[in-house]
């Protein structure tokens, strides 16, 4: 029962529109994965990472003529601020989401890091003490959402929407309304050091997160039945894959990254209140789902993900540029997640009902998503 | 003879004594039992707290999460989720209160009537994205989510409408006492009573179980499956957009960021109220005690010297028992045996 709550968390619509050709609704054909069906959307928009790039490479050309600002690289080192710490949830949400689960609780879970890190600084913590502290509270979360998950069988939507509240809260309960701050300066290098003119720590971690999570994903064992999983779990298990370790793994690396943005972020900011990294968790989704991963599971690649870190990054940082407000932005960033999706579904709709027309009727009887 | 009729009544009784532990072993009536529980604990500590007046207002706070939660269980019924209500609910209400803060002759009736309109459009935007573009109902509505909190931005420049911009009736409507209690209350009442008959007594209520207890039958028996969802988001919308209208009279107050964060809440009281999150399986009353669940420890917690900071772990440790007690009741026993309903092309 386990295996399957994943999977039909959403895949209502999808299961009806399953049928030959358009078996794998995405269309954002994953190269390393020989034995997937191919859309003929495929041809049509030969892969979901290259329309990322091109989005990503117009955004940064507008941004250029836009301001005059944009270029220089002191504010674009300034504005990487902006997406590192989400992006490096985002890779380990990748494989989450792929593997068909998902994990709600992360930007509780960094709350709750900040808050024992500031708890540990009252007791005169050192840094060492401190970064143990944030990836030991990340990993404990993330522990605790795979037990739920794996142990007792819950939808992982559910489950961590319940930890979601748990984790903030126990932040809100140490906290209350106070703040902690009087971190030691050498703790600060996490999120306001250079590693080398403009290149920030953040940086060099996000890039190595990214790295280290492609690997995994594309390249190893582990990552291959992760997207067994995610396509079908039952099917991944009787081929020998243990599902539930499998998940429980991805749930720690989940709550391990999120240590890691707690550490960054708390460093960065030199205080900790509760509310921190507040409504995080839909925007690190967002990244996800932008960066072509499907929220059904089984699709997705992690140079997606940094593409669409990128792009809404960018879009956050040349909208401040020209002084439109972060909220407008969020419109923009909104509107792009749904008509990257949208518009691939047009086109197939199009082709089908184009293919249809030549074929000679066969009206659709039973279809409900055309019109 | 005698031998059977005893037997008979034997039988009866046992069937009548299954029926009882039936009843009894529902999920309704163990959360009800649950509440009642924690009523009575709290009055242990103040007393108080268990009279009539104070609980009619308890249900009073609870009103806009009562409803709010009911319109997500149309659409949670059929498979789906809503993310957007709350923004939804913040749009609607900054529309309704600038537009009274412009035009303050404009009749509240007329204004509510908008209000749920215009809701039911929003809503109508996440029934079509899923119904016509297949896309997966959680990306829908994060997006809207998001365009809808940009757009209340956008419409209001950022800035509050505050109390002395409103009008005089558009506040006291929800205030007003009717019958002993006050209209925000009937309203809700009103609106479980119309949520008992649309999901018992009418083929749409029929057809959200079917959607969301297994599409693909669904198909078969003829329900047009995306029609459903659609019009559950539509019903989610309008409610949505009526409680834009209450929350901004109740509270006097419009801005960006009005129930920020409201949609997991409304979310974790269907979740609480036994709603299973897969579909198909939920009821009113469910989601109705869900609601009145966390707004009993909301206003419990300063009664009994709690400071309030406990609510929210609270409030998810009751998310993860409730979501883990129904996941035993809901493992389904038989095998589906059904292929994926095919789509003619």
């Amino acid at each position: 029962m386990n295996v399957e709550d994943g999977k039909t968390l959403n895949d209502g619509p999808v299961a009806i529109s399953v049928s030959g050709a358009n078996a794998e609704p995405q269309g954002n054909g994953f190269r390393h994965v020989p034995d997937r069906l191919h859309g003929s959307l495929r041809r049509v928009l030969s892969s979901w990472e290259s329309l990322l790039l091109v989005v990503a490479i117009a955004i940064f050309i507008l941004n250029t003529f836009a301001s005059p600002y944009f270029l220089d690289p002191w504010n674009l080192s300034d504005a990487t601020f902006n997406f590192t710490e989400k992006a490096m949830i985002a890779f380990a949400m990748a494989l989450l989401i792929v593997a068909g689960e998902i994990d709600l609780s992360v930007a509780s879970i960094i709350a709750l890091a900040s808050t024992m890190m500031g708890l540990a600084v009252q007791y005169g913590a050192g840094t060492p003490a401190l970064v143990a502290i944030g990836l030991g509270t990340g990993l404990t979360c993330g522990a605790f959402n795979g037990l739920l998950v794996t142990r007792l069988g819950l939808p992982s939507i559910v489950a961590t929407i319940g930890t979601m509240s748990l984790f903030r809260g126990i932040a809100y309960i140490v906290l209350g309304d106070q703040a902690f701050s009087g971190y030691p300066a050498s703790f600060a290098w996490f999120g306001q050091g250079y590693v080398g003119w403009v290149i920030t720590v953040e940086m060099v971690l996000f890039a190595f997160a990214a790295i280290a999570y492609a690997l995994v994903l594309h390249k190893s064992a582990f990552g291959r039945a992760v997207y067994a999983i995610g396509n079908n779990s039952t099917a991944a298990l009787f081929s020998g894959v243990r599902v539930p370790r499998v998940k429980f793994i991805l749930f720690l690396l989940t709550g391990l990254m999120s240590g890691i943005a707690a550490i960054c972020l708390t460093s960065r900011l030199g205080s900790t209140r509760p509310s921190i990294a507040f409504g995080w968790e839909l925007e690190i989704v967002t990244m996800v789902v932008l960066g072509g991963v499907s929220i059904l599971g089984g699709s997705g690649s992690i140079p997606g993900v940094v593409l669409a870190a990128l792009v809404m990054g960018m879009v956050t940082f040349g909208f401040g540029l020209l002084n439109v407000p972060g909220i407008v932005m969020s419109i923009f960033v909104g509107i792009l997640l749904i008509s990257v999706i949208a518009l691939p579904r047009i086109v197939q709709q199009l082709v089908h009902a184009r293919a249809a027309r030549h074929r000679k009727g066969d009206p659709t009887r039973l279809g409900s998503a055309q019109s | 003879m005698n031998t059977v009729a005893n037997t008979d009544t034997a039988h009866t009784l046992r069937t009548l004594l299954v029926r009882l532990s039936e009843i009894v072993r529902s999920r309704d009536a163990i959360l009800a039992m649950v509440l009642i529980i924690l009523v009575a604990l709290v009055a242990t500590r103040a007393p108080q707290f268990a009279t009539p007046g104070r609980l009619a207002g308890v249900f009073n706070d609870s009103s806009i999460l009562i409803m709010l939660a009911l319109g997500q269980m149309l659409v949670i019924l059929s498979r789906c989720i809503d993310l957007s209500m709350a923004a939804n609910l913040a749009l609607v209400g900054m529309v309704v209160a600038m537009t009274n803060a412009a035009a303050p002759g404009i009749p509240i009736v007329f204004l509510t009537i908008m209000a749920i309109l215009l809701g039911a459009m929003l809503g109508a935007i996440n029934g079509l994205l899923v119904w016509k573009l297949d896309i997966p109902p959680i990306v829908v509505t994060l997006g809207t989510l998001t365009i809808f909190r940009g757009m209340i931005f956008l419409i209001s420049d950022g800035r509050w409408i505050n109390a002395h911009e409103m009008s005089k009736p558009f506040k006291a409507l929800p205030r007003t006492s009717f019958l002993g209690l006050p209209v925000l209350s009937w309203i809700a009442i009103v609106a479980v009573l119309g949520a008992v008959i649309l999901v018992n007594r009418t083929t749409f209520g029929r057809a959200l179980f079917a959607v969301g207890g297994n599409p693909d039958a669904a198909v078969y028996t003829g329900i047009d499956v995306g029609r459903t969802r659609c019009l559950a988001f539509v019903a989610s919308g309008a409610i949505s957009g009526l409680c834009g209208y209450l929350w901004v009279s109740r509270y006097a107050v419009a801005y960006v960021d009005v129930a920020s964060g409201f949609e997991l809440d409304v979310v974790a009281a269907c979740v609480i109220g036994g709603i299973s999150i897969a579909g198909g399986i939920g009821t009113v009353a469910g989601a109705v005690m869900g609601a009145l669940f966390l707004g009993v420890i909301k206003n419990a917690l300063p009664v009994v010297d709690i400071s309030p900071f406990w609510q929210l772990a609270i409030s998810g440790s009751a998310i993860i028992v409730a979501v883990a007690l129904n996941a035993r009741s809901e493992r389904r026993v038989g095998r589906i045996i059904l292929k994926t309903a095919e789509k003619g092309t």
